[in-house]
């Protein structure tokens, strides 16, 4: 700590930081635009100018960039000297000489940082009167708008987007007050992280495309606390909501999971809440004719079916509370987790190892610390995307050692860079074929399932003997030597796996990690990727074996008649004659669900639930992190939430719920600590979710009845829907929108956290269930895939890709204009053999399916990876060994919209 | 990670001759990091294309791993990289400061009704391109400008007709 | 006994003398000097007792810099010189002389302070647009690569280096030294936060020396003829001779070697030929665009670094800018401030939006619009865009003859402004 005096004030601050960060840690109001807590100084916008005193003698001081000035120890500087002062005038005078000033039309205007620093930094006339710049703007795709004008060339975007995400496709052109952000030519933005550049741009530059379609002003919007459904990693979020349709996602701070950055599946995949496709009515289907239910017809079905032996399947995209609901009805032995057997082996297995004592399941703020990773079979770019995000911030850890061993500060981001080039900490990378993050490996080793399960077990053997051995082919035994001896001389080492390699992968992974642990003394970090949002809780509700393929088992065998469905495509979890074969014995097949599948349409009685947004409820993410949820908006149809159709009890309430899951479910105890504390509430008034600016209230409805409507009543959450109550002040948790005194844009963030960066005040980062049980026993044994028989045929694995193997997100229109059709991927080798070309299109031997070739230079021979499309390809009814057969050329449908590294191009 | 979403109608790289190659070979030996050799080596392909074109832009960067917006970037940063077309010679007119007391103004006047171009045009025929460049440091024989790689100094009207023919007759 | 150590082997109506003729005129003594036996920090301490300060715009102690490079055997060992032979500064005309008429001279020097950093290899960042030059040097580096100079074991001293000439592909800004090493790695040239300085964290991370051209020339003549020899050389405080340049309507405008203390009124009016007829002098810049102006009443300073600076300018690049009474002040600045403008690198924003700014109000003068708000705003903008409040240097730079302009010829601006017209059209 160190003593620093602002103002004549003296405040204990950070050493390692800088001012303008201590400041802001402060609570002090200092405008800036270039620096951000993720991405550190550069210097380049000069707003953040502060005056600094050599000694309490010197009166007259010099300027310094706050965030260029290490908060050193006995510092004394002045916010509000006059100079200091005139001159961040002049700095925001000076950026606004060519801004448009279309504020009202600009989808920024009302969140917008520039705005906020404009009014703080005292700029209100325009003295300007001299012709301003102007630019053309790019297409950048379905995700972000653009629109140049409006840039006060503060360099964040393209420090995000190449320097902190990786990105290469956008860039600063040209110099002086010509600077352009851009593509080299117009065309997607290729990056996941594309989104954050809404966020990250202070002004109206790159603005969200999705939104635009549906525009409302921040204050308009209705908003609440949210947890993303898009994967395992349960990043928060703020959906916004106006006239009953979600408009729109922005991130949530949270510093455990997600801090500033969210993926582009979780920001722009929401849509499908406002699809045609949802199930907004209870119907009863008999020989395909549908009538409606009443409510009370619902509730009697299932109190009927309470009674008979039904068999529940849950779902992991379903609440906790849903499924615990669910499983209350049927019975613990009746209730199957909606997996497939391979699939729930994994999530057993990743629940068993997360209660080990010997690992650690780091979280993502955690696995940014990591100084030397492997990732074992997994693509998380495409399965876990954030987690990506945050890897690429653990190889710069290096950067970070050398930066300190000179005595450079982290924060200095260029001069970090600067010092270690392109020197990272290791990252180890097995894979079945080329991922997006192998431009930050150290090492890929791309082959067959089989043969990186071996390499797997090799390493762990080459770092502990007591491992099971496994002997590497012989040109791969340097690189295990070299990958095991990194991962022992780290500081913090990391293993990724999850279930892509299956469980021999991950009890691969398990061994490693335990190997390493017994050098050190201390839980190891094993992150294990889970598929879906609630995986892992639904997991934990399952009893072991109780299955998907078991649940269809049953009813082949025709030992029960009666089942009902939550949450759940089931023709997604197995292959599909067999889930059309059980389906044909049953005599009642109930399906809630809040949007038309496959299983919908197949059932007798179909129940309309609610979507993430529509209701409260908690989740459990990889780490076993419970996150409550928290809904926005009412859902104007008969659509309940899941639950609620499910319990029996009425007047039962989501937090009555979670009490009783906490209480009675095993694994689940301690749940209930996500529920708000209200009694921080003031004079118990709830927290608004529309803003105080909220507008049109009185006349939103008026085309239906000039009555404004009475606001509904939520009485079951801490919020309300309306713009009465208090907004909270300091728990940003339970605060629809982040919002501080002249603080309109997502940076007012720094009002609620204990540091800028820092955990938010009060803590709110949820509640990690998986209490470590007693140690677990020595290594897994050695259970190495089968090498192929036969030579012919090519290996398959499945590929995934963030923008189409996740079901809900697929059906929002953008999303679909980023998904492909399926594709399998072929080294240049086996497609020359085969005499296929890039773009052939292909039949799979033995199966109905085709897809396009998309052959890659760094495919191994021998191996395919196949993407099944957005359940285009039934990827359980497919052999491990294919065959391919050409059936025609069709680049129309191609590849669009792939993003690989390694293309192979013929000739070039 | 230098990768492209596949897209049809996408500019493709051209082919980069051999000399190209072998100078962009040679510009690696000469620096550790082969994203210093992205700038050298459009100035290679300037020298022997004339200017960049897309294609020769998105060649360089698929031989040398460096994106293609990084390399525009780059390009368009410097006053020497010429990302349009150019004329068979480039003048450099100097118009800073010693040649500006020194009249330049005037003969920058004259070429252009010569030529009828202003700064950063190319004459109708195609022989020159006019640009304005910062101090060609020749300013004791002030006004100078540059016609390819040859210095011109103590300018006058009637030099700049001479100059102008002496090219057009190469 | 040599009294102009930089310039004593320029003859331009001949080519350059070639290592032969370079060696038999005492050439590449330094090294042998050296190689008898001074250890990198011997070459050190001498460099610091010459008193040499940079000749490229700062003046700031040569070998105090050096002495920042971490040495010993903890320390990086790849180390790099990088010589600043960008030359752009408006009205500078001295390094392009050098490296045109005598360019062992140059890898002379390098080798000294090369040896003094154990740097194994050097770029020479030169000006694109010097052809000449960049012909001159390669044959050089060419023949002194022949001559056993340059390369491996030099002299049998151990010590190895390799040069490598860089041509610029243009902008001022890769003159400033970070800017610099950023265009070296292929980079855009913005300048980098200092510190690190780059004698710490430099060219790819890497300990680096940057030095003018003019600098390192200075080093060949130290080292062979010794500190005595340099000390005796100046008439004034500032050690050694610099090479001085008078351009603008003088009758015979040029650069020469004067010893350091010798008065402005000799270089103007002995070397320079004086004003052309019929001209007055109304003021000048000292050393380059981004100097101060100084008036007829400076004429008897002395080309000293500290004398020129308390009279509140800059002796800079030695390079002087003459104004005469019938070229306008107004558009004197106003051409600068369009140069600077145009070749700010657009990082921060005072630079960036600023100098534009600047640029549109000297435009208005210039056409008749100027106004009273305008020069109030140029006012502003001289403080707004001067040393510590911008990214690098080249914006106070730009300061430089903005404010002492606007100071010194304050009523032709308002006469541009009463007439609504440029007066001196
Ligand atoms: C905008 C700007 C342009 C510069 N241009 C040059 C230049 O062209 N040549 C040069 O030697 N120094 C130039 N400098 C100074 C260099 O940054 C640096 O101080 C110099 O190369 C150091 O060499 P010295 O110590 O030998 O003088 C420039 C500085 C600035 C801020
Ligand atoms: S002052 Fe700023 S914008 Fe100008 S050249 Fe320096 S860093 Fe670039
Ligand atoms: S925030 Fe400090 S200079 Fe931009």
């Amino acid at each position: 700590m160190a003593k620093i005096v602002i103002d004549g004030k003296t405040y204990e601050v950070n050493p390692a930081n800088n001012l303008l960060q201590e400041c802001l840690s402060q609570g002090l109001d200092l405008p800036y635009f270039c620096w951000h807590p993720c991405m550190g100084s550069v210097g380049a916008c000069r707003q953040c100018a502060v005056k600094q005193f050599r000694n309490a003698e010197d009166t007259k001081g010099a300027l310094v960039m706050a965030c260029m000035t290490p908060a050193n120890d006995g510092a004394i500087i002045s916010i509000e000297d006059p100079q200091a002062q005139k001159f961040r005038a002049q700095v925001i005078e000076s950026l606004m000489i060519s801004h448009p000033h279309d504020c009202p039309v600009c989808e920024e205007g009302g969140e917008c940082h520039l705005q906020d620093m404009t009014q703080m930094s005292g700029h209100n006339y325009r003295r300007y009167d001299k012709k301003k710049v102007t630019h053309n703007n790019q297409y950048l795709g379905p995700f972000i708008n653009h629109e140049m004008n409006r840039c006060i060339t503060c360099y964040r975007c393209v420090r995000f987007y190449d320097d902190y995400a990786g990105g290469t496709d956008l860039s600063a052109q040209a110099s002086h007050h010509h600077v352009y952000f851009g593509r080299h030519e117009e065309g997607v933005l290729e990056s996941e992280f594309s989104g954050n550049l809404v966020e990250v741009c202070p002004t109206g530059v790159f603005t969200d495309k999705v939104f635009s379609e549906h525009y409302s002003r921040k204050w308009d919007l209705q908003t609440a606390p949210s947890v993303c459904v898009g994967c395992a990693v349960g990043c928060n979020t703020t959906p916004g909501e106006r006239y009953g349709s979600l408009r729109r996602i922005v991130n949530r701070y949270n510093s455990e999971v997600n801090g500033y950055f969210l993926c582009d599946r979780g920001r722009f995949g929401f849509e499908f809440v406002n699809s045609d496709e949802r199930i907004r009515e209870a119907q009863h289907v008999v020989n395909g004719s549908s009538s409606p239910l009443t409510d009370a017809q619902v509730k009697s079905v299932f109190a009927e079916l309470k009674s008979a032996q039904a068999i529940g399947i849950g779902s992991p995209r379903a609440s906790n509370e849903a499924n615990y609901a669910l499983r209350c009805l049927v019975g613990e032995e009746n209730f199957y987790a909606g997996m497939s057997a391979a699939e729930f082996d994994c999530v057993q297995l990743h629940i068993q190892l997360a209660r080990d004592p010997a690992f650690h399941i780091p979280s993502v703020r955690e696995i940014e610390q990591a100084d030397a990773v492997l990732i074992l079979g997994e693509d998380v770019t495409n399965v876990a995307p954030r987690i990506a995000l945050a890897l690429r911030q653990s190889v710069r850890n290096k950067a970070k050692e050398l930066a300190a061993a000179c005595k450079i500060p982290q924060w200095q981001d260029a001069a970090v860079r600067e010092l270690a080039q392109r020197q990272n900490s290791p990252l180890c990378v097995l894979s079945p074929y080329a991922t997006r993050l192998d431009d930050i490996a150290s090492d890929c080793v791309i082959d067959s399932y089989a043969v990186l399960t071996n390499v797997a077990y090799a390493i762990a053997s080459a770092i502990a003997p007591a491992a099971p051995e496994a002997k590497p082919a012989r040109e791969r035994a340097e690189l295990v030597q070299r990958v095991a001896a990194q991962l022992l001389s780290a500081r913090r080492p990391l293993i990724i796996a999850g279930s892509s390699g299956g469980a021999v992968m991950l009890r691969a992974a398990a061994n490693i990690a335990k190997a390493l642990q017994g050098s050190r003394h201390s839980p190891v970090d094993l992150c294990i990727l889970a598929q879906e949002v609630n995986s892992v809780g639904l997991g934990m509700l399952a009893g072991s074996g109780q299955n998907l393929s078991a649940a269809l088992a049953r009813i082949a065998r025709g030992a029960e008649s009666r089942a009902i469905v939550l949450e759940n495509d089931l023709f997604l979890r197995a292959e599909h004659g067999a889930v059309a074969a059980a389906i044909d014995k049953l005599e009642q097949l109930v399906v809630v669900d809040h949007i038309a599948t496959a299983t919908t349409q197949r059932a007798d009685y179909l129940v309309p639930s609610t979507a993430f947004s529509e209701h409260e409820a908690t989740y459990i993410n990889y780490e076993g992190r419970a996150q409550l949820s928290y809904q926005v908006n009412r859902c104007h149809s008969q659509a309940q939430p899941a639950w609620r159709w499910l319990h029996t009890q009425s007047d039962m309430h989501v937090a009555n719920l979670v009490d009783r899951c906490a209480a009675e479910a095993a694994g689940f105890a301690g749940l209930q600590a996500v529920l708000p504390d209200t009694s921080q509430f003031i004079a118990g008034m709830k927290i608004p979710r529309q803003s105080h600016r909220y507008s049109g209230r009185t006349a939103m409805k008026a085309n239906l009845n000039v009555h404004e409507p009475k606001q509904a009543v939520d009485t079951e959450s801490p919020m309300a829907f309306s713009m009465e109550g208090i907004p909270s002040q300091k728990n940003a948790s339970i605060l629809g929108a982040a919002w501080a005194p002249q603080w309109n844009s997502n940076q007012s963030i720094s009002k609620f956290q204990a540091e800028v960066n820092g955990e938010l005040k009060q803590g709110s980062v949820g509640a990690l269930l998986l209490q470590k049980q007693a140690a677990s026993g020595g290594f897994f044994s050695h259970d190495l895939l089968a090498r192929p028989a036969s030579n012919d045929g090519l290996q398959l694995a499945i590929a995934y890709q963030i923008f189409g193997s996740d079901e809900l997100s697929a059906r929002s229109p953008a999303i679909r204009e980023r998904m492909t059709a399926p594709y399998i991927s072929l080294s240049p080798a086996d497609a020359r053999s085969r005499g296929l070309a890039q773009g052939d299109e292909v039949a799979i031997a033995d199966t109905k399916f085709t897809a396009t070739v998309c052959i890659r230079s760094r495919m191994q021979d021998g191996t395919a990876a196949l993407y099944c499309g957005a359940n285009e390809i039934d990827q359980f009814s497919l052999p491990t060994q294919v065959e391919l057969s050409k059936t025609g050329f069709n680049s129309a449908r191609g590849m669009r919209g792939l993003i690989v590294s390694d293309l192979h191009e013929e000739g070039y | 990670m230098n990768s492209e979403v596949i897209a049809s109608n996408a500019k493709r790289p051209r082919k980069l001759s051999t000399e190209e190659i072998a100078e962009i070979e040679h510009e690696l030996t000469l620096y550790p990091d082969k994203r210093a050799v992205g700038l050298e080596a459009l100035k290679i392909v300037q020298k022997h294309q004339g200017w960049v074109s897309d294609e020769s832009l998105l060649a360089i960067s698929k031989y040398l791993d460096i994106s293609p917006s990084d390399l525009e970037g780059v390009a368009t940063f410097f006053n020497l990289v010429y990302r349009q077309p150019v004329g068979r010679n480039v003048m450099l007119f100097c118009n800073s400061v010693s040649c500006w007391i020194m009249g330049c103004e005037g003969i920058k006047q004259h070429i252009k009704d010569k030529l009828e171009i202003e700064f950063g045009e190319t004459s109708a025929d195609g022989d020159f391109t006019l640009i304005p460049v910062p101090c060609l440091g020749d300013c004791d024989r002030a006004p100078v400008m540059m016609v390819g790689s040859d210095l011109h100094r103590n300018l006058t009207p009637e030099k700049i007709n001479k100059i102008i023919l002496d090219y057009r007759n190469k | 006994m040599v009294t102009k150590p930089l310039t004593k082997n320029i003859d331009m109506s001949r080519p350059p003398l070639d290592f032969r003729a370079y060696v038999a005129a005492a050439g590449y003594q330094s090294m042998r000097v050296i190689a008898k036996g001074m250890t990198p920090a011997d070459v050190l301490q001498m460099v610091k007792d010459s008193g040499l300060k940079g000749r490229g715009g700062a003046g700031f102690p040569t070998g105090l810099k050096w002495s920042f490079v971490p040495m010993g055997t903890g320390a990086e060992q790849q180390k790099y010189l990088v010589v600043n032979a960008d030359e752009m500064e408006p009205g500078t005309f001295k390094d392009r002389l050098l490296m045109e008429g005598d360019p062992h001279l140059l890898i002379e020097g390098m080798l000294i302070a090369a040896y003094t950093i154990q740097a194994s290899k050097a770029y020479i960042f030169l000006r694109g647009e010097y052809f000449v030059a960049e012909k001159a040097l390669q044959k050089a580096i060419d023949e002194a690569y022949a001559g056993g100079m340059l390369g491996n074991n030099i002299l049998g001293t151990g010590f190895n280096l390799d040069i490598v000439l860089h041509t610029s592909a243009g902008r001022y800004i890769c003159g400033e030294e970070t800017a610099l090493l950023n265009a070296l790695e292929g980079k855009r040239a913005n300048p980098r936060a200092k510190p690190p300085f780059p004698q710490v964290s430099g060219l790819w991370g890497k300990p680096t020396i940057v030095n003018n051209v003019e600098t390192l020339c200075n080093l060949p003549g130290i080292l062979t003829y010794g500190i005595d020899w340099y000390h005796s050389l100046t008439k004034g405080s500032d050690h050694g001779t610099k090479l001085c340049g008078v351009s603008g309507k003088v009758k015979t405008p040029g650069c020469w070697e004067l010893p350091l203390g010798t008065p402005i009124r000799e270089l103007l009016e002995d070397y320079a030929g004086g004003m052309r007829d019929g001209l007055k002098l109304r003021g000048f810049l000292p050393g380059g665009g981004s100097t101060d102006f100084l008036l007829p009443e400076h004429l008897d300073l002395t080309l000293d670094y500290d004398v020129i600076g308390k009279a509140g300018s800059r002796l800079a690049t030695g390079t002087m800018i003459i104004l005469d009474d019938h070229t306008c002040p107004v558009g004197m600045v106003g051409n600068l401030m369009k140069f600077f403008a145009h070749e700010s690198c657009g990082f921060c924003t005072p630079c960036r939006d600023g100098l534009p700014w600047v640029d549109e109000i000297f435009n208005d003068f210039e056409n008749g619009h100027g106004s009273e708000k305008d020069l109030a705003i140029l006012h502003d903008h001289v403080e707004y865009l001067g040393p510590s409040r911008t990214f690098c240097a080249l914006a106070p730079g730009a300061t430089a003859p903005l404010g002492s302009g606007l100071r010194h010829f304050r009523e032709d601006f308002e006469r541009h402004i009463k007439e609504k017209r440029c007066t001196y059209k």
